[in-house]
């Protein structure tokens, strides 16, 4: 939460509003500091916010309140083709009656460049993404995943000093979108632009970025690495919406600093560590990984408690086992296994008791 | 050469798992669907071929063919063909013993008009002078030649006797030379003057009208089309129902509320005298001329500019021109070097569509366009009702085959394909 108040942003949201009908609000109240060279991912469900916060830093919508600076300068009222912010669209938008070179001469050609030191500029834009060969091949004539470099070697042909992505892999398959992260990645260390790159995917959201910062209902709900967001979720949307999620309600028995003690509604007792909840007695819902169950004792940490469990299915995915189980009168209890040589084998019906770690569970608003 | 043989021998020798030959199988496997498929489209084929086919083939049969001469005069068509290469400016007594004999079966079998009408195409003014001779034709002795000329002098001019031998035959191309301002003179087939140039200068009259109708529809239905395409759905199909409100009313009745708006005495006018922009005594003369044509015509035609464009522009995704302008693109830059590029199949279509529509409009210029606002259909139609079939038809096959070049053209410069009405 810090970066939010750095001064040296590069780019700044401040007291931002959207609203569309002057009725509800997209987009309430955002502020977001953006450093230089830094990938960050706007991630959330469709109709979070997150692509209309792009759409505005773009220049494509006007915010209804507050300010958005790009490197100090506010840029409200500046139209969008004098941003210079380099964007990459989830259709591409490679236009089509153009081959591949005009697309990309067109930004340097906008710009009154010369011939010369366009076709330099395109040439190493195409190489910079090893398309060089496909330059005379009109957009139609290419795969999805080729269109794709196209569109962000046009994106990056001018030199913004700021990107933005508009879910670009979103209309590829599996294996390509994995190998264009990487890709994706890889161009802004070489290049050390800023990225905003804007997804519903959480896998991609953590893999590419810096930091993540998870939309709903128009509002940040949290700015984090993606390892912090995944293991530190600040409240149970973030926690749902990253990563697969355990969820037992319950109320607070015991706070004491970094430990509680939550009592579930079935009343057995369990650790947990409190996150958003204040007092004992207050409702809670703890959140619990299924790749930090654990239903070996001797993996427990001494002290800690253990709830019964009866195993209900067991799906063999592979890489790893997934258990589910019946825990606290719920039917939904997920544990993942790795599925290694001397892995325990769990049977339908079987009783069990499973525990974590208390940094594991934590306790989040319900 | 091998390689691209190659796999068709191969594929000539391919058989199913029972040893037929593959395309045997593939053909008889398919031939059912096939003849289904056909079943369902002849009733379409046998109505394009009755009404459309059918007359288009006998119009353009009609502007080659007249029978009015050949048929009334035995005589003359017989002596023609022992004497094809007579002398116009003296034909010998025998064609003019001929020519007595049948101006008397005229007069009897009532022929008359229909021979002096075929010859009056290429020669005008003929039909009383066939008349004046079939009436004295009973009454002549020889020397006919002597007699007729008599009669009256006309008969000896070589520009008759040139017609005459020319509609012995009932095939004949003279309809086209007559549509094209020819006419037969004492010294064989020359251009009219000046004031009876009257069909191709028509014929550029109308291709121009046509043109500025055309580029009027594209100036006014571009706005609305991109309205149209972009609009949320609710206002789009409103105005939508605007767009297509005059498919739904009479085309009389549009006409004639033009002529209620524009006239001298019309709202036009009143609303201009009443703000004092014009004087009562200079009142604008907006119907009944071409102004009027243009009107009216460029309202009647606009949907079908509207619609392609509308339907090419829909499926122009946003982003292109978010694209052009995140690339440093004005939005004028964006319009000319993005967005209009891409709707120019919508154009072409648009303006091929009212452009041929427009060439061969009849109704509305019949009604507004007063004396200099006629088109060539008007002609036309003007030739149908005095019964002189095959010059409407000649006239007719010309407008039919400028459009048809025009449809190349725009085939060899765009490209068919790319057409999309909608």
């Amino acid at each position: 939460m810090a970066a939010e108040t750095r001064n040296d942003a590069f780019v700044a949201f401040e007291r931002v509003q959207k609203s569309y009908d002057g009725v509800t609000l997209v987009v309430k109240d955002l502020n977001l500091s953006i450093g230089k060279g830094e990938f960050l991912t706007m991630l959330g469900p469709s109709g979070s916010g997150k692509t209309t916060c792009l759409m505005m830093l773009a220049g494509f919508e006007t915010a209804t309140n507050g300010e958005i600076r790009l490197d100090g300068q506010p840029i409200n009222q500046v139209p969008p083709h004098k941003r210079g912010i380099g964007m990459v669209f989830q259709n591409y938008a490679l236009f089509p009656h153009m081959t591949v070179g005009e697309n990309l001469a067109f930004p340097l050609e906008v710009r009154g460049m010369g011939k010369s030191d366009r076709d330099d500029k395109v040439k190493r834009a195409l190489d910079m993404v090893q398309m060089f060969s496909f330059i005379n091949r009109r957009p139609a004539q290419l795969s999805g995943g080729q269109q794709q470099r196209i569109a962000l070697a046009r994106a990056l042909v001018f030199d913004p000093k700021l990107v933005l992505m508009d879910e670009p892999l979103g209309a590829l398959d599996k294996q390509l979108r994995e190998h264009m992260q990487f890709e994706i990645k890889h161009l802004h260390e070489r290049l050390g632009i800023t990225v905003v790159y804007v997804t519903h995917d959480q896998g991609e959201a953590l893999t590419m970025s810096d930091r993540v910062a998870v939309f709903n209902d128009g509002r940040i709900q949290q700015l984090a690495t993606p390892s912090d967001l995944y293991e530190r979720p600040e409240n149970s949307f973030v926690a749902q919406f990253i990563g697969e999620n355990n969820k037992l309600p319950g109320t607070i028995e015991e706070l004491s600093g970094d430990k509680a003690l939550v009592r579930l509604q079935t009343g057995e007792l369990i650790d947990a560590t409190p996150v958003n909840v204040k007092q004992k007695g207050a409702a809670t819902l703890v959140s619990i990984r299924p790749e930090r169950v654990e239903f070996k004792p001797e993996m427990m940490p001494p002290g800690a408690h253990m709830i019964d469990a009866e195993v209900l299915e067991i799906i063999y995915m592979g890489d790893i086992l997934r258990a589910v189980l019946r825990v606290a009168g719920s039917d939904e209890f997920v544990m993942k296994m790795r599925n290694t040589l001397g892995q325990t084998k769990l049977v339908p019906g079987q009783k069990i008791k499973v525990g974590w770690h208390p940094q594991d569970a934590r306790a989040l608003d319900p | 050469m091998a390689e691209a043989t190659d796999p068709v021998t191969q594929t000539a020798l391919l058989t199913t798992a029972d040893g037929r030959p593959l395309k045997t199988a593939l053909a008889e496997a398919q031939a059912k669907a096939r003849r289904r498929a056909f079943l369902l489209v002849v009733p379409l084929i046998l109505f394009v071929i009755m009404t459309f086919l059918i007359p288009i083939g006998y119009m353009l049969k009609r502007s080659f063919e007249h029978d009015g001469f050949a048929s009334s005069a035995p005589a003359m068509v017989a002596w023609f063909a022992a004497n094809p290469d007579f002398d116009p400016t003296n034909p010998p007594e025998e064609a003019y013993a001929a020519l007595v004999s049948d101006l008397a079966r005229m007069q009897v079998e009532k022929t008359t008009g229909m021979a002096g009408t075929r010859i009056n195409y290429s020669v005008p003014g003929t039909i009383s002078l066939f008349k004046g001779g079939a009436r004295a034709a009973k009454n002549l002795t020889p020397p006919f030649k002597e007699a007729l000329l008599a009669v009256d002098a006309e008969w000896g001019r070589p520009a008759l006797w040139r017609g005459m031998q020319s509609a012995s035959h009932v095939y004949t191309a003279e309809f086209y030379l007559v549509a094209s301002d020819r006419k037969l003179t004492d010294d064989g087939w020359a251009r009219g003057g000046d004031k009876e140039r009257i069909y191709l200068y028509l014929f550029f009259k109308t291709f121009l009208i046509s043109g500025i109708i055309t580029f009027l529809c594209l100036l006014l239905a571009f706005p609305v089309a991109h309205l149209l395409a972009t609009l949320p759905m609710a206002k789009s199909s409103l105005l939508m129902i605007f767009v297509l409100l005059p498919f739904w009313t009479s085309l009389l009745v549009r006409t004639t509320s033009w002529i209620a708006l524009l006239q001298e005495q019309g709202v036009a006018n009143d609303l201009l005298v009443a703000l004092g922009l014009i004087t009562e005594e200079g009142r604008l003369t907006m119907m009944y001329n071409m102004t009027g044509t243009i009107v009216a015509m460029t309202h009647v035609l606009l949907p079908f500019m509207i619609l392609p464009l509308y339907s090419v522009m829909k499926v122009i995704p946003p982003s292109y021109a978010r694209a052009a302008r995140s690339l440093g693109a004005t939005s004028w830059t964006t319009f000319r070097r993005v967005y209009l590029p891409q709707t120019l199949p919508g154009i072409a279509a648009g303006s091929l569509l009212v452009f041929i529509l427009a060439v061969g409009y009849y109704i509305t210029p019949a009604l507004v366009g007063g004396a200099d606002g006629q088109l060539i259909s008007n002609l036309i139609s003007f030739h149908m009702s005095k019964s002189n079939w095959s010059l409407a038809a000649a006239i007719a096959a010309m407008l039919l085959a400028s459009i048809l070049l025009l449809y190349w053209l725009y085939d060899r410069l765009v490209g068919i394909d790319r057409l999309k009405f909608g």
